[in-house]
């Protein structure tokens, strides 16, 4: 038997094995992407998101609410098996801005509308400072909330309530 | 506790009460409530814990600027002053001269608010001015 080779079928047996190669590669890269659409059933963070699966390298992209869930997505999709590469391409929207300052009536509009407040209430007296409005004397308690419902809309930065309540 | 824990019943009260523009904010030791309650009764029950939290609002840790959402135009509101005659002034302050008064019970119709404090009121007689906002009850 000749086990000589010809040029012509050993050119015929790369081509069949790369071929193979790259339908395997393919096979590979379609069982990924099938893991990755049963992890996304089961993950809500990872549901939102694109995976893009080559040559088992996974490139994630979308948003994500936090970069826990980020990481997490990330760990999930390495862990699959064939991957060989996880880029992680998932943005986290940026925190919410801080709530802005309380804002504090100045002492004398304040020092106004707190005298138009209590002068219907003759035992109560009120100084203002800084902001602070200070109650001192005695009221009967039936009229206490609605002199405090007033008093709390005028933008104080404290009532320090001082009253007798009888 | 914290502040935010302490008043938790409260804070979490306006958010089933449907309080708009709902703000908490903590600062210096102070808790800052704000927003529109949809109706005075909301106001009242969240007024309500606020007493039952703290009674007799005795710790000043809260302010609650927690006001009726703004009438439109045209709303008839009952002068609920204890039995007195409501002033109405020619402007928003009681350093401001009286124009005329309101009786107790009566029904103004409120032209505009000026501020949580201050509206100004048209009286059944026609006469217009600033009246005291507490003692105004809309109707609704």
């Amino acid at each position: 038997m000749n086990y000589k080779v010809s040029a012509k079928s050993r050119m015929l047996m790369f081509f069949l094995a790369f071929s193979v190669l790259l339908t395997s590669c393919g096979n590979k890269d379609k069982a990924i992407s099938e893991a990755i659409d049963a992890k996304k059933k089961e993950m809500k963070d990872l549901a939102g998101l694109t995976a893009a699966v080559e040559k088992g390298t996974v490139t994630l992209s979308g948003q994500c609410p936090d970069s826990s869930a980020r990481t997490m997505c990330e760990q999930t999709i390495t862990a699959i098996p064939g991957v060989k590469n996880v880029v992680n391409n998932i943005t986290v929207p940026p925190p919410p801005p801080p709530p802005a300052p309380v804002v504090i009536a100045a002492d004398d509009p304040l020092t106004k509308s707190v005298n138009d407040a209590i002068k219907d209430y003759p035992g109560v007296t009120a100084s203002v400072k800084d902001g602070e409005i200070t109650l001192t004397g005695d009221i009967k308690r039936a009229s206490l909330q609605k002199l405090m419902m007033n008093l709390h809309t005028l933008k104080p930065k404290k009532i320090n309530n001082q009253l007798t309540v009888k | 506790m914290s502040l935010q824990d302490k008043y938790k019943e409260l804070t979490d009260a306006a958010g089933t009460l449907g309080v708009a523009n709902l703000q908490v904010r903590e600062q210096d030791n102070v808790l800052y409530v704000d927003g529109e309650a949809p109706n005075g009764a909301a106001k009242d029950q969240l007024w309500t814990i606020y007493n039952k939290l703290d009674p007799d609002f005795k710790t000043g840790d809260l302010v609650m600027n927690v006001n009726v959402s703004p009438a439109a135009p045209g709303t008839k509101a009952t002068v609920s002053t204890d039995s007195s005659n409501l002033n109405i002034r020619k402007g928003p302050g009681t350093d401001q001269p009286i124009v005329g008064k309101a009786a107790h019970n009566s029904t103004v119709e409120l032209v505009s608010k000026t501020n949580d404090q201050w509206w100004l009121v048209r009286t059944e007689q026609g006469e217009e001015g600033y009246a005291y906002a507490q003692y105004l009850s809309p109707q609704s």
